[in-house]
């Protein structure tokens, strides 16, 4: 079915073609940064993580998402989700790419890489991740694939996908989980230091993750002959919702518990986040951006009128997104090390070649996920199949 | 009791990890065991330290003890001048009260405590936090208590730096070579993108040695083993009052900082 990727209008080569020139410049200051270390990164002694990991942690959300359209499918044999489910899997696969490229340019060492399987080391949450990251990837791409695959035979999948679908729904909440663990395990760093960060992890997930996927389904929709149908995309919109409202009722449960408790530990990072401490306060802009954001979103999408509008909806989903990517692409990390075991503050902001490596490695899973939709589009505009009775 | 209740605790982590292959590093503590500040262990080996700071009068006294460690191990200077202090690696250096122990500082304490400069290093913790993430085994703790590094074997994926509630561990940002004033030829470099810090000078130890720092502190510290009931470490602890930084995340430090308490005569 690759052949599909290779044969395409002129827009998807251009789409293609702009990519891989992101693709290439973040190659090139990823050999600047190979050569000459990670001090050309905003990262220090105080911020050890930045922006690499941020987005890793945000993409892991994206990926377990899929399993929001997987459950409704194949547990509750919701067939209005039969066009668009394999959309969620492929999605999944270029967003666990992106996790691991992030996770490998974020390595002081990275051609000792390897040196995670061959010394496994059970009590380290970071092996687990890789595991589960890996076991991710590979049950998805198989499972989109061979769905495929039947579906351009015009046959049933094979019975033994049964369960690997079935196993793929606990699977997407451990990569989650286990992303959580790594940071809500450490015992000096109060703003990571909670036992609902899993689940706060879980539901902005499920809220970015379908967001994406919307819109993302729209987009198709414009440009190709793919057509996800009305019903899909609202019920879409409903899982967004739930899922927005859960995660910020997850952030007011934090919020109380800092500020009631009246911990100092557990004030800072908030207050460095919110309001900047000292005077250092270059995250405070892009907070209370994703706050605005958030809460126009909630606007938006509570009221069933303006949800069932499908231009309110998308910009809701992109406000969704951008809310959430800042929150935890960016104020969740660093606002772990802030302040810092001595109690002060040294900021962070990520550098011009650390956010071309960046952009870099988005556009690396933009075009698995251009040619993998090609594909799918392609397949089904062949069958006639390519518009949802839904 | 007690007992009990650890054994229960070991086989529920090991039971829910699937497996732990170093379950020493792993184990909880229990509750009681965790605010008792009962640590010491009764036999072995259990290598630990004490810091007087009222015996450092000037900046000199605590210049000696950075120099000797930073010389003999290669520690690269990237010097604040330079805008290098975001690259910055250092094994012992000083820093205030108030930054030492943030959660037990009050307004009302002596401005000579306020303003005393304290050593820091790494304590060499009996529950390393940095050991139980690590992915690859590259950093671990020996049978007498140090926490040690291994150079080639890290990845530089810095889990350790953001699991230390000490800010204890460096990273290689940029290639330390260039950085370092004098090389010793004894004691190797490190490369670009690995962690780094103090080892306890575990290479003096095996010549029979004091670790460096020390050695210059002119009795200011005191290293020896919490293990021995009759080592001059163990005087000083029952003869002074002590205070360990972050007591509260349980992770037992073998450094301890002499507050009050007699002048240890012997």
């Amino acid at each position: 079915m690759l052949d599909k990727a290779l044969k395409g209008s002129k827009r998807y080569w251009t789409l293609v073609v702009i990519l891989l020139s992101f693709i290439t410049a973040g190659f090139f200051a990823y050999l600047h940064q190979f050569e000459n270390g990670l001090g050309v990164t905003g990262m220090s002694r105080d911020v050890s993580w930045g922006f690499y990991i941020s987005q890793f942690t945000f993409l892991v959300g994206v990926a377990a998402s899929a399993v929001m359209l997987v459950i409704p499918y194949y547990l509750h044999n919701y067939k209005a989700f039969s066009k668009i489910v394999i959309l969620g899997e492929f999605l999944a696969v270029a967003a666990v790419s992106m996790c691991m490229l992030f996770i490998f340019v974020d390595m002081g060492q990275p051609m000792r890489i390897l040196n995670v399987m061959l010394h496994p080391t059970l009590n380290s949450i970071l092996f687990w991740d890789a595991m589960v990251l890996n076991g991710y990837l590979v049950l998805n791409l198989v499972i989109g694939w061979t769905t495929l695959h039947a579906e351009k035979k015009e046959t049933a999948p094979p019975k033994w996908l049964k369960p690997l679908i079935y196993l793929s729904i606990p699977w997407a909440v451990s990569i989650h989980t286990v992303t959580a663990f790594l940071y809500a395990g450490l015992p000096g760093r109060h703003f990571w230091l909670t036992a609902i960060m899993a689940a706060r992890f879980l539901a902005s997930a499920f809220a970015a993750g379908p967001a994406l996927l919307l819109v993302l389904a729209l987009l198709l929709r414009k440009y190709t002959k793919f057509d996800p149908g009305k019903e899909p995309i609202q019920t879409i919109g409903k899982i967004v919702t739930y899922a927005m409202i859960a995660n910020v009722f997850f952030i007011l449960l934090e919020v109380f518990t800092a500020f009631y408790s009246n911990m100092p530990g557990h004030m800072h990072a908030f207050e460095y986040l919110f309001a900047g401490i000292d005077g250092k306060a270059k995250l405070v802009p892009l907070m209370w951006t994703s706050i605005i954001l958030g809460v126009a979103s909630l606007i938006m999408l509570i009221p069933p009128k303006f949800r069932a509008n499908e231009n309110i909806l998308r910009i809701a989903c992109i406000f969704v997104f951008f809310s959430l990517w800042i929150d935890k692409g960016f104020g969740l990390v660093i606002g772990g090390f802030v302040p810092n075991p001595f109690g002060t503050v040294t900021e962070y902001w990520p550098t011009l070649p650390e956010s071309i490596i960046t952009l870099g490695v988005w556009a690396v899973g933009f075009l698995v996920l251009t040619v993998l939709y090609k594909i799918v589009v392609s397949v089904r505009e062949d069958l006639g199949t390519a518009k949802s009775e839904y | 009791m007690s007992v009990d209740r650890r054994k229960f605790l070991k086989i529920a982590g090991l039971a829910s990890l699937g497996l732990a292959l170093n379950p020493s590093d792993f184990i909880l503590m229990s509750p009681a065991e965790a605010s008792s500040g009962k640590s010491l262990p009764s036999s072995g080996e259990r290598l630990g330290m004490t810091i007087d700071v009222r015996k450092f009068k000037n900046d000199a006294d605590y210049q000696r003890i950075i120099d000797a460690c930073h010389s003999i191990h290669n520690v690269p200077t990237l010097i604040p001048e330079k805008n290098d202090i975001k690259n910055e690696v250092k094994w012992i250096w000083t820093d205030t009260y108030g930054h030492t122990f943030p959660e037990q500082i009050n307004e009302y304490h002596p401005q000579d405590i306020k303003s005393k400069k304290f050593p820091l290093l790494c304590n060499h913790c009996d529950h390393p936090p940095c050991v139980r993430v690590c992915p690859t085994k590259a950093t671990f703790k020996s049978k007498n208590g140090i926490v040690s590094q291994d150079p080639h074997r890290c990845i530089g994926c810095r889990f350790c730096m953001a699991a230390c509630p000490y800010g204890s561990r460096s990273f290689n940002w940029v290639d330390p070579r260039p950085y370092i004033a004098k090389r010793d030829p004894s004691f190797p470099t490190r490369t670009m993108g690995v962690v780094e810090k103090c080892t306890f000078c575990v290479e003096r130890l095996a010549k029979g040695l004091q670790p460096a720092c020390v050695e210059v502190s002119k009795g200011a510290m005191v290293f020896g083993n919490l293990a021995d009931a009759h080592s001059k470490l163990r005087r000083v602890l029952s003869t002074h009052y002590t205070l360990r930084r972050k007591p509260a995340v349980g992770t037992m430090p073998s450094v301890f900082y002499v507050i009050g308490g007699q002048d240890y005569a012997g």
